[in-house]
């Protein structure tokens, strides 16, 4: 991928908000950024800032709960966690994605299966 | 998925509304972000100033996150019409000259539109204020010449035909011959007139009709012999009782009679204003068809359909049963009278037809009119918008360069559109307000429904679609070119003399002409009917209203001969004394006044005479006093009655011409004998005709019985005069009340307001038409001076060119003046052949003008072009004092 970085389809912010929070449980918007972004192994293109877009989108939809809070090291933040609704979707979504993933996956393999015979 | 939506949507208006603390919590949160990041750095090492900038360039821009937090938390669109709408506040406060004309003519255009609908509203499209009241239908004969008898059904025939069909729930009806104030209230100071009418025990039940105090009559109080009750109408019971609450049950007397009140009547529910336009109803009393199974057609019949049944239906039983009704059962050879005859037969239509069907033409040519007010105030304000636009081109190229997409900068010109329009319609809904109040309180306008008038939902309704509508047609255009400007030529300092201008001006001549067509057709619409209506107060109507009034006298109906006699006497009385008040130069008594209420008594027929079936009808009746003829100016061939014709000298009669004409042809009629109403009668004059029913049409037959000889049906005393008749009505009613102290203080009527009444729909129509088309003519001379005097502004410099190159002041003058009557000239052309098919269309409501009337095309013509020299000659004007030095110098 060399320095070029990748940008975030559609939506998909949203479905690793999700991920992250149940993989971490309760977190805070940086938290959670920073998480994304060790996760993804800086490959991602992320404004820290996008974070919180998405983060009141979901918050719209009952799919994750915020709440202030104080960080390890003493200082006031919000938390987020994940609903049960918001695990529902999660799962829809991740499966959606495995399934969009493996026929990409299976589409771009294509081999030049006897075109030239 | 569903309520996930629904939710967010919910979730995103309750932000919309908190956005002060969700800002003030989003800070907080991205200082406690940027703060555990910069706490991060420099935990790995960083000098406090790296670990701050790395912090933020991770972050990524604040103002963008936050722009991102609330577009994704509330409502952006909202939050720009609230951002447009300042601005618009902002701008239109600005410019007060420009928003005050806009609102001004928007208000004129709108309002004239909502007041009208709320006319069309009321008579054509509401239904009519009874229950299920599509279910109602008019029963009565086709219509024919012999005026309200004709009409009507005789007793025996309405119950015989409420018996024999099966169409209906019910059918009630009413007495069609009551007469103003033919009821006297007295025990209250002096005697009361009162209106009443008389109704079927049933009526109101049938109507659907809710008393608001009491109870409604019974079919007892129906009968011979019960005792007498009454219904009070709301404005009456306010008005004569004082809003009584106890009114119920006490006892009043009429005409000499205690008469117990049973009830009050709804405010919704006027008589008048369904049933006989124009006049006041003040009470309602049973009517007891047993006293007057003799007395001919008296009766209006209205049923109430069965759920399902079709009108067409119901005519096809009509059709069945109306050769088996009998004029009365008594006599067997009255049996079928109602199907035989030319006109014979039953029409049935719907109720609401009956009412209002026959001003369905005249109110959608109103309709047009003032929806072509509209059309000409949104081009004005179109042209407006454009003039603003050319001024306003460079802020919105600056816009469109800072950024600002094309649709958003559409959108922000439309909310100014809706904005003015809204104040428009706010102004409009006013003056609209105003015009229904006032025509609502027109008592003496012959329209049906029109005192139910009010502004009500549909009409609030309406106001806002016609705002919204004229909004999208006057913005939309000018928005549209505005953001379609070329930038770089906007933004160029000289703007003047550029080919967008040129295509302005070309946008703006074209909307002039188009203003100047539509007006053109107002124009020659409310010339063609101001014609017809110039032509109908032309009419010779046989009598001269003019100094001429009436009024109602109070008599005791005789109930035998020797009381018919005492009657005659005291008439005579009555005109001796009347004729000897100072100013009074002739009276006389008759019992319907022409153009009201009339009726007819079987078929004269001229003695030894045979005519073909079907070749005579019944003349309208009139029993009349030695000296009508003369008090009503009319014009006589013979001699008028006189106080010898009595009971024992030969019957005499008057007859109109046109009888005459049929019953004698080619002699003179004046000493024949005519065998009318059972006997032989001596015709001692020939009155010239009269138009006794209606002013626009065929005058019809009337015959004039004598006083002395016929009982009348009531008594009004005509009185013609040398000075203004109102001034006599003090010295008339004192001299009536000598002679009758329980004369009522009746109201002392000049004929000429029986005309008026007669004429006064179409003098409405009229009016309002020619005011539309004034208003229409204003506003087109206003364009047409806008557009030139803007070109004018725009092309000074080309002007001082021209004149430091030696043109003339007279020359650059007459350039400006050609040009406008050029753009005048196209829309007249224009209008001039939309006007000439459009004519055709109200054809049907011009009285003796034709569609194509010359005069009137070339008074348009005229009127128009002067309007444009007058709207081009002051911007001319302006030009031709251009100073050379000046305009070359400036810019």
């Amino acid at each position: 991928m060399g320095d070029t970085k990748l940008d975030l389809l559609q939506g998909t912010l949203d479905l690793m908000v999700l991920q992250t929070l149940t993989a971490m449980g309760s977190l805070h918007g940086y938290g959670i950024a920073r998480r994304i972004e060790q996760i993804s192994g800086d490959e991602v293109l992320l404004n820290q800032g996008t974070i919180y877009a998405s983060l009141v989108r979901l918050q719209h939809r009952g799919w994750i709960a915020a709440e202030w809070g104080v960080s390890d090291n003493n200082r006031k933040a919000k938390f987020y966690s994940i609903t049960k609704s918001g695990r529902k979707q999660l799962a829809e979504d991740a499966a959606h994605w495995a399934r969009l993933a493996g026929v990409m996956g299976r589409v771009l393999a294509m081999q030049n299966e006897g075109g030239d015979q | 998925m569903m309520i996930a939506s629904l939710q967010r949507a919910l979730n995103r208006l309750r932000s919309f509304f908190r956005k002060k603390p969700l800002d003030h919590d989003l800070n907080e949160e991205m200082a406690s972000h940027l703060d555990l990041a910069i706490e991060e750095n420099l935990s790995s090492g960083m000098t406090p100033e790296a670990a701050r900038r790395q912090a933020m360039v991770r972050f990524g821009g604040v103002q963008q996150a936050k722009e991102q937090h609330r577009e994704s938390r509330g409502l952006p669109w909202m939050d720009v019409l609230g951002q447009d709408l300042r601005f618009t506040f902002r701008t239109l406060a600005k410019d007060r000259g420009f928003t005050m004309i806009a609102i001004l003519i928007l208000g004129l255009g709108i309002g004239a539109n909502v007041a009208v609908f709320s006319v069309v509203n009321t008579i054509l499209l509401r239904p009519l204020p009874f229950r299920d009241s599509q279910q109602l239908v008019w029963i009565a004969p086709p219509p024919q010449t012999c005026g309200l008898s004709c009409a009507t059904y005789s007793a025996d025939a309405y119950d015989e035909f409420k018996a024999q069909t099966k169409a209906y729930q019910d059918i009630t009806g009413y007495f069609a011959f009551s007469s103003p104030d033919n009821y006297k209230l007295t025990g209250h100071g002096d005697p009361q007139p009162a209106t009443g009418i008389e109704v079927m025990g049933n009526f109101f039940q049938v109507l659907g009709v809710e008393p608001e105090k009491g109870r409604l009559f019974t079919t007892a109080e129906a009968q011979k012999g019960a005792h007498p009750v009454a219904l009070l109408a709301h404005a009456y019971w306010r008005r004569q009782f004082s809003g009584d609450p106890e009114i119920v049950g006490k006892e009043i007397d009429l005409n000499n009679t205690p008469t117990t009140v049973v009830g009050v009547l709804p405010e919704s529910f006027d008589f008048g204003a369904v049933f006989s336009p124009g006049s006041k109803v003040d009470l309602i009393v049973p009517e007891i068809l047993d006293n007057e199974r003799s007395w001919g057609n008296i009766v209006t019949m209205i049923g109430r359909l069965k759920p399902g049944v079709t009108l067409g239906q119901a005519q096809a039983e009509a059709n069945m049963v109306v050769p088996h009704l009998c004029w009365s059962e008594k006599q067997p050879q009255s049996c079928g009278d109602y199907a035989s005859g030319k006109d014979g037969g039953m029409e049935l239509r719907t109720l609401k037809d009956y009412v209002s069907g026959k001003l369905r033409r005249s109110l959608i040519v109103l309709w047009a009119a003032v929806g072509t007010i509209l059309l000409i105030a949104c081009v004005n304000l179109s042209n407006l918008l454009l003039a603003r636009a050319a001024a306003r081109h460079k802020e919105f190229a600056m816009r469109s360069v800072l950024g600002a997409s094309r649709r958003r900068i559409v959108q922000q010109l439309l909310v100014e559109s809706l904005v003015l329009s809204a104040g428009g319609a706010v102004l409009g809904l006013g003056i609209a307000f105003g015009v229904t109040s006032w025509l609502a309180h027109q008592g003496s306008l012959a329209l049906p429904l029109l005192s139910t008038m009010h502004i009500d939902g549909a009409v609030m309704g309406w106001t806002v679609l016609i705002a919204v509508v004229a909004a999208f047609l006057f913005g939309l255009m000018p928005g549209l070119r505005m953001a379609s400007g070329q930038l770089q030529e906007a933004l160029k300092d000289s703007g003047t003399g550029t080919s967008a201008g040129r295509t302005h001006e070309r946008v703006r001549a074209a909307l002039v002409i188009s203003e100047v067509a539509l007006a053109c057709m107002l124009l020659v619409g409310a010339g063609l009917l101001m014609r017809s209506f110039l032509k109908v107060l032309d009419i010779d109507l046989g009598f001269q209203p003019e100094h001429a009034a009436s009024i109602k006298v109070q008599y005791d109906a005789p109930t035998d001969q020797a009381g018919g006699l005492k009657l005659g006497v005291t008439f005579r009385d009555i005109i001796t004394r009347v004729s000897a008040l100072p100013g009074v130069e002739s009276a006389g008594f008759v019992d319907f006044l022409p153009l009201g209420r009339n009726r007819a008594w079987g078929t004269p027929t001229p003695k030894g005479k045979t005519f073909p079936e079907g070749a005579l009808h019944g003349p309208l009746v009139y029993v009349v006093s030695p000296g009508y003829v003369q008090a009503m100016g009319m014009r006589l061939h013979g001699r008028d009655f006189s106080w010898e014709d009595g009971l024992k000298s030969q019957p005499v009669v008057m007859i109109n011409a046109s009888a005459a004409r049929v019953y004698w042809p080619g002699e003179d009629a004046v000493g024949q004998i005519l065998v009318a109403n059972g006997g032989d009668s001596r015709v001692v004059g020939v009155v010239d005709d009269i138009h006794a029913d209606n002013v626009e049409g065929d005058p019809g037959w009337q015959i004039y019985y004598p006083i002395t000889q016929q009982s009348p049906a009531d008594a009004q005393l005509v009185i013609r005069s040398k000075v203004p008749p109102e001034s006599l009505a003090g010295s008339v009613l004192r001299a009536l009340r000598e002679l009758n102290p329980t004369q009522p203080a009746a109201e002392f009527r000049p004929i000429a307001t029986v005309v008026e009444r007669a004429n006064s729909p179409r003098r409405f129509f009229v009016l309002l038409v020619s005011i539309f088309a004034g208003l229409g003519l204003f506003l087109a001379s206003l364009g047409i001076y806008g557009v030139i005097s803007y070109s004018v502004t725009r092309q000074t410099q080309e002007i001082g060119i021209r004149m430091a190159l030696g043109a003339t002041r007279s020359k650059v003058e007459l350039g400006v003046i050609g040009r406008t009557l050029r753009l005048a000239a196209i829309g007249i052309l224009v209008g001039g052949a939309l006007s000439f098919v459009l004519a055709k269309g109200i054809a049907s409501l011009l009285y003796g003008t034709e569609p194509t009337d010359p005069l009137t095309f070339a008074a348009m013509v005229v009127v128009l072009g002067a309007v444009a020299l007058l709207a081009g000659y002051l911007p001319a004007r302006r030009a031709s004092r251009i100073d050379p030095m000046i305009a070359l110098r400036t810019n």
